[in-house]
């Protein structure tokens, strides 16, 4: 049930950001989804893409520092308090966000969310036990 | 293991009373055949008569490295042209470099004293030495070269440079000894990882590591990355060359210095005091043998501590301590002095962190900063910024409390800091340009 993530380590640098994604697209990569976040020397871009090994090797190869996290990618009521909902359990069972972000694409009526988890396992078990959809990786990349 | 053990065992009383009667003779020689030293010396007071004890050393005077160059070419040479069989010149990062030549039997002392060094660190016939230090005008290159045929090991005259060369003679050729730059030693090592060949692999057993300063830290890694012994060489081309001082691999704890050609000394480089066993100062150094250019209480610019304890590996040569840095590369931070081998020490014993640093110090508002960049490999990168950012806290804290002196650390993009294949450049100081 886990969505695979590559995080790319960036510095604060002019076209830095263009260069990742030009070599991604280079490499006929698509980037499904992403994230970055930043400080005001480096940034972490996240990215969830269709093919994560070969994304990884192309970076990889030019130099650049990535890692691979798995994280959990949640169906959403897109409906007013859907979030607050889908948090409130997972608040109750004592799970942290790390951090989270939209997907672009809906799943049928729904929205979804990308979650890192302080503890993964936990929080699949939480979501699925109080009937929220967990998508697994392969549906997200070819979504 | 020794490669000439009478002169390198050779009691302390018989080995200063050697050097006693030797520096007699080159003084002797030098106020006749240097105007320059004829001049000092007549200045100081000091005739090589009036030299009987080694003690009488402290009231020569001192040579600097600006007397070299206000010789420039060939001044302080005590021989004529004829005698002079090899010339070498030191970089000359600032003006003219500073010139050296050797006599036949300063080539024949010099490939001596390598050979010496090389066996001190484990090296020995049949041994396929891969020399990647400089040729040419460099000391290091030749340096190295003649001693290990000296010795009688197979030496490759690799010099610097072209690495993916280096590395697949290395494999190929089955180099079992690399003497080159720390730093490079560990930019060879990255590199060839990226062509998925693991240095460990390679039958590396022994590396001589010199001609710029590096911590015990960094040896650590360059052991674990390489798989050897890594010992370190010391030497500059005003007293000789590489070979001048070496760590046994017995101990590895100190360089021996050759005492039966050079004489140590440490000073306090301010007031020119003569310090004891164990305190931290310039090293001055005096050539007892050399032919082409003698030089009395050379000032090397190095600080080190000097210590005449018995060594396990049975030699009685004194040895000093690895090289903290260069007088001239002590940076002065807010008042506070700072060796860059000692942000070195302290980066390295961070888990994960990566020996590719650089030093920035600027002035702002009339106060110096300091900012040190420390490249993100994937040993410490973590997707998420709060442990990225206290990886940055811890190291700057431990700045703080062991040099205390306030910096900021800044995290970079793996190779975004310049390698070198030479001696690495790790201070960039933006002071003076302002």
């Amino acid at each position: 049930m886990h969505v695979e993530q590559i995080s790319i380590f960036i510095e604060n640098k002019f076209g830095r950001l263009a260069e990742v994604t030009r070599i991604l697209g280079d490499a006929g990569v698509n980037i499904r989804t992403l994230s970055l976040a930043d400080t005001s020397d480096f940034g972490i871009l996240r990215l969830i893409v269709n093919d994560t090994e070969k994304a990884r090797t192309v970076l990889k190869e030019r130099g650049f520092t990535v890692s691979k996290t798995e994280v959990v990618a949640v169906e959403i009521p897109d409906r007013p308090g859907g979030l607050a909902d889908i948090l409130q359990v997972l608040d109750a069972d004592g799970i942290n966000v790390e951090y989270m972000y939209a997907f672009v694409e809906r799943c049928g009526e729904n929205a979804v969310m990308i979650f890192r988890f302080d503890e993964t396992e936990k929080a699949i078990s939480t979501l699925t036990g109080k009937s929220f959809n967990v998508l697994p990786g392969e549906r997200l990349y070819s979504m | 293991m020794f490669f000439n053990e009478e002169f390198e065992t050779l009691p302390r009383e018989a080995l200063e009373a050697l050097q006693l009667k030797r520096l007699k003779a080159m003084v002797a020689r030098v106020e006749k055949s240097v105007p320059f030293y004829k001049e000092a010396l007549a200045k100081a007071g000091v005739t090589s008569d009036s030299i009987k004890t080694l003690a009488d050393l402290q009231r020569l005077p001192f040579t600097y490295k600006q007397d070299m160059r206000d010789s420039y070419p060939y001044n302080l040479f005590a021989v004529p042209m004829e005698d002079i069989v090899r010339i070498h010149a030191s970089s000359g990062t600032t003006g003219k470099p500073t010139v050296v030549g050797y006599t036949k039997k300063d080539i024949e002392t010099w490939s001596e004293l390598m050979a010496r060094s090389f066996v001190a660190a484990g090296v020995h016939r049949g041994d396929i030495i891969h020399n990647s230090y400089g040729y040419g005008l460099f000391t290091g290159g030749l340096g190295a070269h003649y001693g290990a045929e000296r010795l009688g090991a197979s030496v490759i005259p690799m010099s610097g440079g072209n690495t993916k060369k280096q590395i697949m003679i290395m494999q190929d050729f089955g180099s079992t000894v690399l003497t080159c730059t720390p730093s490079y030693s560990l930019f060879m090592a990255e590199a060839a990882k990226e062509e998925g060949i693991d240095f460990r692999d390679l039958k590396l057993r022994v590396g001589i590591f010199g001609a710029e300063p590096w911590s015990e830290e960094m040896r650590r890694d360059i052991e674990a990355k390489l798989n050897l012994s890594a010992v370190d060489i010391y030497g500059l081309s005003e007293i000789m060359g590489p070979g001048v001082a070496i760590e046994c691999c017995e101990a590895k704890k100190g360089l021996h210095v050759w005492e039966d050609h050079f004489i140590p000394e440490i000073i306090n480089p301010e007031t020119c005091e003569v310090l004891g066993e164990g305190q931290m100062g310039e090293l001055v150094i005096t050539t007892i043998t050399k032919e082409g250019i003698p030089l009395i209480r050379y000032r090397t610019r190095d600080i080190t501590s000097i210590t005449y304890e018995p060594c396990a590996c049975g030699r009685t040569h004194a040895r000093i301590a690895r090289m903290s840095g260069r007088s001239d590369d002590m940076l002065i931070i807010r008042g506070v002095n700072v060796f860059p081998s000692q942000i070195e020490a302290i980066l390295m014993g961070v888990e994960g962190v990566e020996p590719h640093y650089v030093l920035i110090v600027e002035r702002r508002d009339n106060l110096d900063t300091l900012e040190v960049q420390v490249e993100v490999g994937e040993n410490i990168f973590s997707d998420e910024i709060k442990h990225l950012q206290a990886l940055s806290v811890k190291i700057e804290k431990q700045i703080k409390e062991m040099l205390g002196v306030t910096c900021r650390v800044r995290l970079v993009e793996p190779k975004s800091i310049t390698r070198s294949e030479g001696k690495a450049k790790r201070v960039i100081d933006n002071r003076n340009k302002a």
